[in-house]
């Protein structure tokens, strides 16, 4: 089959459904909310079904396996279509520009807060964290409320929060947003302090200031909603292979590993633990989507919350091509410190969790 | 003939982006130049702050993500001055 033949029907079924919100945008919305909710609910029921279908006994470790894949891959998915549809129609509004129009001017503190906040709803992919940064720098945003947003963007994202609530409950997708922005705002605050604005490069000092006002444009409901499935035709449509894989091999570690397996390497007790954990997350970039279905079965079999949530963190914050990226703007000093600061508070989320919990 | 310019440092959404183009330039039959700008010097001193942009004769267009089939096709046969 040639891609065309593979691409049509959907770009006929895109061509349908992108009539229809233009002209009745709200009942549009609120049938793809009900359908949505309906699917939802089903999904538990129809995977206990389709299960027991199979010759295989519920009990067994292959039918423990099966279950999870069966019934957490729909869900996660279903999850993160809706999420990111929602959020792509959020999105449409916090432009990137818009965001810098907010924080320009504005004294370090208060303004840290607020650009790790806006990092969480501006859409953001690490191969524009270069244009951003300078973009910012260009307009005054101070330095330290830069590398704010600049944490907070990739690591605080609809994606991973989707995900952590789908497969661990709303509690630790809340605690997760609470320490991604605690991390992305003291650690942009202390970059602030240490005045390291000469360790950027020449080039990017001798940029020409930019005048960071907008000009006046709302987006109205429709272009909110072709927004919303650009981000879903976009971002699920390069996450789906990393979740489909981390579900499969969490699948296998929840039917086969042994309960209390992973209590002896990533338990409580060691405390080499929580350091071994960022270190590892650093090079694992790509699979962010992927990891985190692994990562909760692990969490099942005894690892400890905290190293748990300092490995994620550091998959998703300090990412070995991130970091090339931005040293064509950042001087290697200032890249040493922006990845020690991160580096950091994580540990210092992944030990107090261990001690709290 | 139109300078079509695709700001963007490599990543997948730039790729696309390109290929994108060129495919409706072909199936148009317009003819086009067509040019990828990949250096961050380059690409910042448009003014965009996230990739990938497209420039038309000079003039930013878009900026951040793939940009629909009807975007392009609209910059495309629009006339020039």
């Amino acid at each position: 089959m040639t891609a065309t033949a593979r691409d049509a029907p959907i770009e006929s079924l895109i061509a349908v459904a992108g009539r229809w919100p233009r002209s009745q945008p709200r009942a549009f919305l609120a049938l793809a909310a009900f359908l949505w909710a309906l699917l939802y609910r089903a999904l538990a029921p129809a995977s206990e079904v389709l299960v027991s279908a199979l010759p295989v006994d519920r009990a067994s470790h292959l039918g423990g396996a099966l279950q999870f894949f069966l019934y957490d891959t729909p869900k996660v998915l279903l999850l993160l279509t809706g999420i990111v549809f929602v959020m792509g129609m959020v999105n449409s509004h916090f432009t990137p520009e818009r965001t810098r129009a907010l924080l320009a001017g504005r004294t370090e503190g208060a303004a840290n807060v607020m650009a790790a906040s806006l990092g969480v709803v501006t859409p953001f992919c690490s191969c524009s964290a270069v244009p951003l940064f300078i973009g910012f720098v260009q307009a005054g945003v101070p330095l330290g409320v830069t590398f704010s947003f600049l944490i907070s963007a990739p690591m605080v994202n609809e994606v991973a929060l989707t995900l952590l609530f789908g497969l661990f409950g709303w509690q630790i997708a809340v605690l997760y947003l609470g320490l991604g922005l605690s991390v992305a705002i003291v650690a942009g605050w202390i970059i602030g302090r240490l005045k390291m604005e000469a360790s950027l490069e020449d080039w990017v000092s001798q940029m020409p200031r930019v005048d960071p006002r907008l000009g006046e444009h709302t987006v109205t409901l429709p272009e909110r909603i072709e927004a919303g499935f650009g981000a879903v035709r976009e971002i699920v449509g390069r996450v789906w292979p990393y979740i489909l894989a981390g579900i499969a091999v969490g699948a296998a570690i929840h039917g086969y590993v042994p309960e209390a397996f992973m209590a002896s390497i990533m338990g409580k007790d060691a405390w080499w633990a929580v350091p071994l954990a960022v270190l590892m997350g650093v090079p694992m970039y790509t699979n962010a989507a992927g990891v985190i279905p692994i990562v909760q079965a692990l969490l099942t079999k005894g690892a400890a919350l905290g190293t748990v949530l300092a490995f994620m963190m550091s998959v998703i914050a300090l990412s070995l091509p991130e970091l090339v990226i931005l040293r064509k703007v950042l001087r290697p000093r200032l890249i040493a410190t922006f990845v020690a600061v991160v580096a950091s508070g994580i540990l210092l989320v992944g030990y107090v969790f261990n001690a709290v919990l | 003939m139109k300078n079509v310019k695709v700001l963007g440092a490599g990543c997948a959404n730039c790729r696309n982006t390109v290929k994108l183009i060129e495919t409706i330039a072909h199936d148009q039959g317009i003819d086009i130049q067509l040019e990828k700008v990949e250096g961050m010097k380059d690409i910042t001193s448009y003014g965009i702050m996230s990739t990938p942009g497209v420039v038309i004769d000079g003039q930013v267009v878009h900026a951040g993500g793939v940009p629909s089939r009807q975007k392009v096709e609209g910059w495309l046969t629009a006339n020039s001055a």
